[in-house]
C-alpha cells in the first residue's frame, strides 16, 4: 500500500501545483482566450489531483481526506517534481518578486504535458485498476494540454524577434528541470516493482521526439543540460514551494475545524 | 456576473447621454419603429438609428468590461481557496466571467465596433464597468456573498435583457443568465455550509453581508426618477423594467433567503409593508455610489491598474500570435503558387 500511496501523492502533487501556478494566470492573461484556456487547464489539473488524493485517503483510511492531504501536509512532504513549483518568471531568489511571464507558462506545460501524455497513456495499464481509470480520464485531458502549449511554443518561436528571445530564454531556464523526470526516486521504484507505476526512462527517447519536433517548428534551440538534478519528487524543493503552500494553505490551516 | 444598470455615461460628469433618435431617413426610422413596437428583434444587419448603436455599443461594452474586471475580486481568492472542491467551483466560476466579457464584447463587434476599441475605451478610464468591483474582496466569505447577492442582482438586472431588442445581445443573456443563475446557487451554498461550521466562519459571513448589502442594492442604478436614460432604453427595448422595480424585486426575493442562512441583513429601516405588499428599505448612499463610479472607490485604481498591466505585459504574445499566423500565411501562398 504505502508504494502506492508515495507514487499516487507524486501523481496528485504534480497536477496539484501546476494547477495552482497555471490559476494564477485567472484575470491576467495576455489576451481574453488564454485566460480562459489557462484556467481551463488548471481546472483539469486540479481534477486530476483530486480524484488521486480521493484515492490516497481511501488507501490510507481513518479520517484522511483530500483536502488533508492538500492542504496540511508540509513542503517535505510534497513529491512534485522542482519544475512544477517554480513561478511564472526567470530564475530568482524565492522572496523575489516578478511579473508574470507567458513563455515560461508555455514552456513549462509543453515539457510537463509532453511527458504526461505518455505517462498516463501507460498508466492506462497500471496495476491498480483506480489509477488505470484516473490516467484514462487524464490522458484525454492532457492530450488537449499538449496541443494548446505546443501551438503557443510554436507561435511564440517562430512569431517575432523578442517573443523567440524570450520563448528561448524561457526555455535556457527551465530545462535543466526535465532531468529530474528521468532519475528514478524510491517511491517510483516501487511503484514500478509493484506493478503500479511506470518506468519513465522507457518514454524518454518518446519525450524527446515529441520536443524536439516541436523545437524544430518552432525554430528554438535545445539546450545542453547537465549539473544539479533537482529532487522534489523525493521531497527537497526549491526555496518557490514554501511561498506557494503558505498561501495556498493559510486559510484552511487557519480554520483547521472550518467546515466549506 | 455583472452590473449596475447601465445608465451611467462613460465621461464621467454629466448623468445622461439621452441622444434623439435620428431622422435622417424617415421611411427607415419607420420601419425601426415598427418592429421595435411590434416586440421585434433588431439583427446586426438592419438599419438602426445611430443613437440606437451608440447606447448599445456603450451598453454591451460596459457589460463586457464588467464581467473582465468582476474576475479580479473574486480571482483575488484562488489561490487560498480553503478547499479543493471550492477552489474548482471558483477557477470555474471567474472563468466563466470571462467567457461571458468574450461573448459580450462579440455581440458588441456586430454594431461595428472592434474589441481593442472597447479595450482602448477601458484602459484609457474613458469606459466605465460595474462599480461593484471597485470594492474590496476582504475574506473567503466575500466570494460566497458575492454569488449570492452581487450575481443575485445581477440576474434581476440580467433576465430582462434576453428579452431586449437587439439579438445579438438577447440570445448572449440567455446563456449569461444561465450560468449567472447556477453561480448565485453556488453562493449561497457555499454560505450556507458555513454557517453550520465555526462561530469564526458565521462570524465572517455576517461581516461580509455587512459590507455588500447596501452595494448590491445601488447596482440596480440611480431611483427612477434621477434616470433619464432609462425612458429611451424602454422606448427602444433595450431596458424592460425600471430600476426602483428591479430593486424591490431583488430585496423581497432576498429577504427570506437571509433568515434562511441566519444572517442579518443591515438595514434597520427593512421591514415588510402589509399595504404595499413589499420590504420597505432605507436609504441607499447615492454620493458614495457616484464617488466610486466616477473613479473614487477603494478599488477603482487597482482595478483598471491590473487590466492595463496584464494588456501591456501581453502585448509581446499578442504581437507574436499575429506574427506567426502571418508567417504561417505566407507560407502557404508560397507552396500554393
Amino acid at each position: 500500500m504505502s508504494a502506492a500511496v508515495d507514487y499516487l501523492l507524486h501523481l496528485a502533487d504534480n497536477a496539484l501545483v501546476l494547477g495552482q501556478r497555471n490559476a494564477e494566470w485567472c484575470g491576467h492573461g495576455p489576451i481574453l482566450e488564454e485566460d480562459i484556456a489557462l484556467s481551463n487547464v488548471s481546472l483539469d489539473l486540479i481534477g486530476q489531483a483530486r480524484l488521486l488524493y480521493q484515492l490516497v485517503a481511501t488507501l490510507k483510511g481513518g479520517d484522511c481526506t483530500e483536502d488533508k492531504l492538500a492542504y496540511f501536509r508540509d513542503t517535505h512532504e510534497f513529491r512534485n517534481y522542482t519544475l512544477l513549483e517554480l513561478p511564472h518568471h526567470g530564475p530568482l531568489s524565492g522572496y523575489a518578486q516578478s511579473s508574470l511571464e507567458y513563455g515560461t507558462t508555455i514552456v513549462r506545460n509543453f515539457l510537463y504535458s509532453a511527458l504526461m501524455a505518455l505517462l498516463w497513456e501507460a498508466l492506462e495499464k497500471s496495476a491498480n485498476a483506480d489509477l488505470a481509470a484516473i490516467a484514462a480520464k487524464s490522458l484525454k485531458e492532457v492530450r488537449y494540454h499538449l496541443r494548446h502549449s505546443r501551438d503557443w511554443l510554436v507561435r511564440l518561436g517562430d512569431g517575432t524577434d523578442e517573443s523567440h528571445a524570450r520563448v528561448q530564454a524561457s526555455l535556457d531556464h527551465l530545462f535543466a528541470y526535465t532531468q529530474e523526470f528521468w532519475a528514478h526516486s524510491p517511491a517510483e521504484a516501487a511503484a514500478i516493482a509493484a506493478g503500479i507505476g511506470v518506468d519513465v526512462t522507457t518514454l524518454r527517447a518518446d519525450w524527446d521526439a515529441i520536443v524536439d519536433a516541436a523545437l524544430s517548428e518552432a525554430t528554438l534551440q535545445r539546450p545542453a543540460v547537465s549539473g544539479y538534478v533537482t529532487e522534489g519528487k523525493q521531497g527537497i524543493h526549491s526555496e518557490h514551494l514554501g511561498f506557494l503552500l503558505a498561501e495556498m494553505q493559510s486559510l484552511a490551516r487557519a480554520h483547521p475545524n472550518g467546515v466549506w | 456576473m455583472y452590473t449596475q444598470s447601465f445608465n451611467v455615461p462613460d465621461s464621467p460628469g454629466a448623468k445622461t447621454v439621452a441622444l434623439a433618435p435620428s431622422s435622417e431617413d424617415p421611411a427607415l426610422q419607420a420601419a425601426f419603429d415598427a418592429r421595435i413596437d411590434a416586440d421585434g428583434r433588431i439583427e446586426p444587419q438592419d438599419w438602426m438609428p445611430e443613437a440606437y448603436r451608440k447606447t448599445l455599443v456603450r451598453q454591451i461594452s460596459q457589460h463586457a468590461h464588467s464581467e473582465i474586471v468582476g474576475m479580479l475580486p473574486e480571482g483575488n481568492w484562488i489561490s487560498r481557496a480553503p478547499s479543493l472542491k471550492r477552489k474548482a467551483i471558483l477557477i470555474a466560476k471567474v472563468q466563466d466571467e470571462g467567457g461571458h466579457g468574450l461573448y459580450l464584447y462579440s455581440a458588441a463587434e456586430t454594431l461595428g465596433t472592434s474589441r481593442d476599441q472597447m479595450l482602448d475605451g477601458l484602459h484609457s478610464g474613458r469606459a466605465k464597468y460595474s462599480s461593484i468591483f471597485n470594492y474590496p474582496t476582504l475574506t473567503w466569505a466575500d466570494v460566497g456573498v458575492i454569488g449570492w447577492l452581487v450575481d443575485g442582482a445581477a440576474i434581476m438586472n440580467q433576465v430582462p435583457l434576453c428579452r431586449c431588442s437587439y439579438g445579438p445581445y438577447a440570445r448572449a443573456m440567455v446563456r449569461v443568465c444561465k450560468e449567472e443563475s447556477f453561480h448565485q446557487r453556488q453562493g449561497y451554498e457555499a454560505l450556507l455550509v458555513m454557517m453550520t461550521g465555526t462561530a469564526e466562519q458565521k462570524a465572517m459571513v455576517q461581516d461580509a453581508v455587512n459590507r455588500w448589502w447596501w452595494k448590491c442594492l445601488a447596482m440596480f442604478g440611480p431611483p427612477d426618477a434621477d434616470s433619464p436614460n432609462s425612458a429611451q432604453g424602454m422606448r427602444w427595448g433595450i431596458k424592460r423594467v425600471s430600476n426602483d422595480e428591479l430593486r424591490q424585486k431583488f430585496v423581497d426575493a432576498t429577504v427570506p433567503q437571509a433568515k434562511v442562512l441566519g444572517v442579518t441583513l443591515p438595514d434597520p429601516d427593512l421591514k415588510w409593508n402589509e399595504e404595499r405588499q413589499h420590504y420597505d428599505y432605507g436609504q441607499i448612499d447615492w454620493a458614495e455610489f457616484w464617488e466610486t463610479v466616477n473613479g473614487n472607490g477603494p478599488c477603482n485604481k487597482e482595478r483598471l491598474a491590473t487590466r492595463v498591466k496584464a494588456h501591456n505585459e501581453g502585448q509581446w504574445v499578442r504581437e507574436a500570435a499575429l506574427a506567426h499566423a502571418a508567417k504561417k500565411k505566407a507560407r502557404e501562398m508560397k507552396d500554393a503558387a
